[in-house]
């Protein structure tokens, strides 16, 4: 157990050096330890001086008014620093999620890398050699695959972050936390499913020799990008879904549509003209062309891309909002 | 010393409905609208769980909040640990607040007791860095040592609750709110937790508390407020809040059915007293020996059930807290009905009691709550409240002769 003085030990010097009041002297502490030598000093010193203090009543770190207040006003606001002081727990939710992923399971992470795996393996004999869809100069199997990649961390992030809140809804009812990190933590374990899915098309495109070019340094933007996207659809979704349920069965759908509509078995030169511009509206056709762009040297995104971009910035937007919004009703009908 | 907590104005409607069918689906919404409904339901369907609540509670002070089932206590605790927007008005609460509504939350049941320990514990407010220095200590609290790295899902309900209360025990939080916690685990559990709660209110952190228990809350809680319907009732000192309440609340009868709080293997339950003669009593002397007949059925095969009955003065004192299995007796069998009986002799001071009820065994908590009150009369010859705590039967002797110091050859 903390003791009192050493309680109104921390505020004095996180308020100085950090913006969250949650801090424990010890934290403060161990962060002492770990700081070079002169940054140790002057918080010792620090220390030293309140310590020296006798211990008066309640340390002022209490004195942060927390407020709870029927919303008012139509537009919602997001408070960021209140959303930095909660990273933890994002990270211990995308944690869990990634552990209990592939406990209990034989092959465990394999599965990330076999589901794309065979799905290319079935597009490339059905659509490249059979249906004879061209792929942009590239051997078909490595076209399919790296838009499969991407896809897959989109398509299973969706599924992951539209059921985040439902799923945790006893921390919903139960716990206060900002509750835009549910969706947002779901968009992190994908990554690591993503990051091994990386290194197979890797070893593929050593096997097709197929080298990247100096593309290749844009790849954590395109990995950006497609992570807001599924941010943006993922609000709309999580929050309707503590509302209607019916969020679940129609998504089964919704991919499958939205798998079609981007280039993922075909390449988006099929699509010509300016059609192109309407074609844009999905962002993942973007995404994806600018992914196989950076990673296998195919055709680079051209001027469409501004209109996914557009398209990107109004769902998140949007979708921020949207979530802001729901996020005031979700304890009582979730 | 300030205010920790002010309510002003709070309010929060519910619309009926909402409870029971938790969500509606895109169709229902879809035809309302079709039908020229607007979404928001009609007045008739709403219900306000809180209602012009206006507060202020001292730091470091310990407030009970009291009051029937759906008066609106959790939704009030909900509302200032931040789950639940209040529909009017609001709630300031100053430093952190750490809500206890139940242990356990967001327990991962394929997780490790070890990842569920971090897990818990951010959930709980910590830092990461927090939990790995308090870890050993909370699982030296929870005994669970051995099994730190078995999935929680191989857990023993018991093992469970441990593991889980050591976590939220090693949170600290300003203002800690406690919703019912102790309506689940043995009474060993349940004096760790009233143990753990008394601490942190002596160490001058602010204290919510809710519970059906109202001894627990005179216990511990130096203040009370009665919620009614949404509405504060009465707020001051617990002892008078909770004599108040209690006068007005509970049933003072004979027999009481406690059937619609029963859960899990339970069907029935009922309560009765009983004086000496068998005839059913609600206002005994105190020189009357009571029966208290337990009867109820079970509707899954029990093992090792136990049941205790308390009776508690208005002070939350328990003056008799008898365990059946205090007499070696612990009813095992098939689903059926059994009646219990507890032969009490006469011992009551003349005054209000509340009777309790527990039944479970060593994992489960089947039922448990103070279900009827029991009114004991003083004798005539009774010349006031001059009493102990107890007034047994007694007999006094007197003697009288020659003085001792006499030097009587």
């Amino acid at each position: 157990m903390q003791t009192r003085p050493s309680a109104s030990i921390h505020f004095a010097v996180c308020r100085a050096r950090w913006p969250s009041p949650i801090e424990s002297a010890q934290d403060v502490l161990d962060r002492a330890f770990a700081a070079p030598a002169d940054v140790r000093r002057s918080l010792m010193a620090d220390i030293a001086q309140e310590s020296s203090r006798p211990p008066t009543g309640r340390p002022e770190a209490r004195d942060r008014w927390v407020e709870n207040r029927a919303p008012s006003g139509w537009l919602p606001t997001l408070d960021l620093r209140e959303l930095w002081s909660f990273r933890e727990l994002a990270v211990v939710l995308a944690g869990r999620d990634l552990r209990v992923r592939y406990k209990q399971t034989l092959l465990g992470v394999a599965w990330a890398v076999l589901q794309p795996l065979v799905a290319a393996a079935i597009f490339t004999i059905v659509l490249g050699r059979l249906a004879g869809v061209p792929s942009d100069g590239l051997p078909y199997a490595v076209f399919v695959y790296s838009g499969l990649v991407i896809w897959t961390y989109f398509a299973s992030g969706l599924e992951g972050v539209s059921q985040s809140l439902v799923r945790d809804r006893d921390l919903v009812t139960r716990t206060y936390f900002p509750r835009i990190l549910a969706p947002g933590a779901g968009t992190i374990p994908g990554l690591v499913d993503l990051a091994v899915s990386l290194v197979v098309l890797g070893v593929m495109m050593v096997a097709y020799e197929v080298s990247p070019g100096a593309e290749l340094l844009l790849l954590p933007v395109w990995v950006l990008a497609a992570m807001l996207v599924l941010l943006g659809a993922g609000l709309w979704l999580s929050a309707l879904n503590v509302r209607y349920r019916d969020v679940r069965h129609t998504l089964t759908f919704l991919v499958q549509v939205w798998f079609f509509a981007s280039p993922v078995v075909y390449p988006s030169s099929l699509v010509e003209g300016s059609w192109t511009y309407v074609y844009a509206l999905n962002p993942m056709v973007t995404v994806i062309d600018g992914f196989r762009w950076s990673v296998v040297g195919a055709q680079a995104p051209g001027a469409p891309a501004l209109v996914s971009l557009g398209v990107t910035v109004v769902l998140f937007v949007s979708g921020v909002v949207y979530f802001l919004r729901a996020e005031r009703r979700f304890a009582d009908v979730i | 010393m300030g205010a920790a907590i002010i309510a002003d104005g709070l309010g929060k409607r519910y619309r009926l409905g909402e409870g029971i069918h938790a969500y509606l689906t895109l169709r229902e919404t879809v035809a309302r609208r079709l039908r020229g409904r607007a979404i928001e339901a009609p007045r008739a369907d709403e219900i306000w769980a809180l209602r012009d609540v206006n507060l202020e509670i001292e730091e470091g002070d310990s407030v009970g909040i009291i009051g029937r089932n759906g008066a609106g206590k959790t939704t009030f605790l909900k509302t200032v640990a931040r789950i639940v927007r209040p529909t009017v008005g609001g709630v300031r609460v100053r430093g952190r607040v750490g809500a206890l509504l139940e242990v356990g939350t967001g327990f991962h049941p394929e997780l490790t007791g070890r990842e569920n320990v971090y897990l818990n514990g951010v959930i709980l407010g910590l830092s990461r860095r927090q939990v790995r220095r308090r870890f050993d200590d909370i699982v030296e609290f929870a005994g669970v040592e051995r099994f730190l790295d078995t999935p929680l899902k191989r857990y023993s309900s018991g093992m469970y609750l441990r593991l889980a209360f050591a976590v939220a025990a090693h949170v600290e939080p300003d203002v800690l709110v406690v919703d019912e916690v102790l309506a689940v685990g043995d009474a060993e559990f349940q004096r760790r937790c009233l143990g753990r709660i008394g601490e942190l209110r002596q160490e001058g952190r602010t204290v919510l508390f809710v519970s059906h228990d109202t001894g627990a809350v005179g216990q511990l809680c130096r203040r009370a407020v009665w919620l009614d319907e949404g509405r504060v009732r009465r707020v001051g000192p617990a002892q008078a809040v909770i004599d108040e309440y209690l006068r007005a609340s509970l049933p003072q009868s004979t027999r009481v059915d406690a059937v619609g709080q029963a859960a899990g293997s339970l069907g029935a339950l009922a309560i009765g007293v009983l004086d000496g003669a068998g005839a059913p009593v609600d206002s005994p002397r105190r020189d009357q020996p009571l029966t208290f007949e337990i009867d109820f059925t079970t509707r899954e095969p029990v093992r090792g059930l136990d049941l205790a009955v308390y009776v508690a003065d208005t002070r939350g004192i328990r003056v008799v807290n008898e365990n059946l299995s205090d007499a070696g007796e612990t009813i095992s069998g098939p689903p059926q009905r059994y009646v219990v009986r507890l032969m009490l002799p006469s011992l009551l001071a003349a005054g209000e009691y509340t009777v309790g009820l527990w039944v479970g065994n060593d994992d489960v908590r089947l039922f448990h709550g103070d279900v009827l009150r029991l009114s004991v009369l003083p004798l005539p010859e009774d010349r006031d409240h001059r009493y102990g705590l107890v007034r047994p039967t007694v007999r006094w002797e007197l003697e009288t002769g020659s003085a001792r110091g006499d030097d009587s050859p």
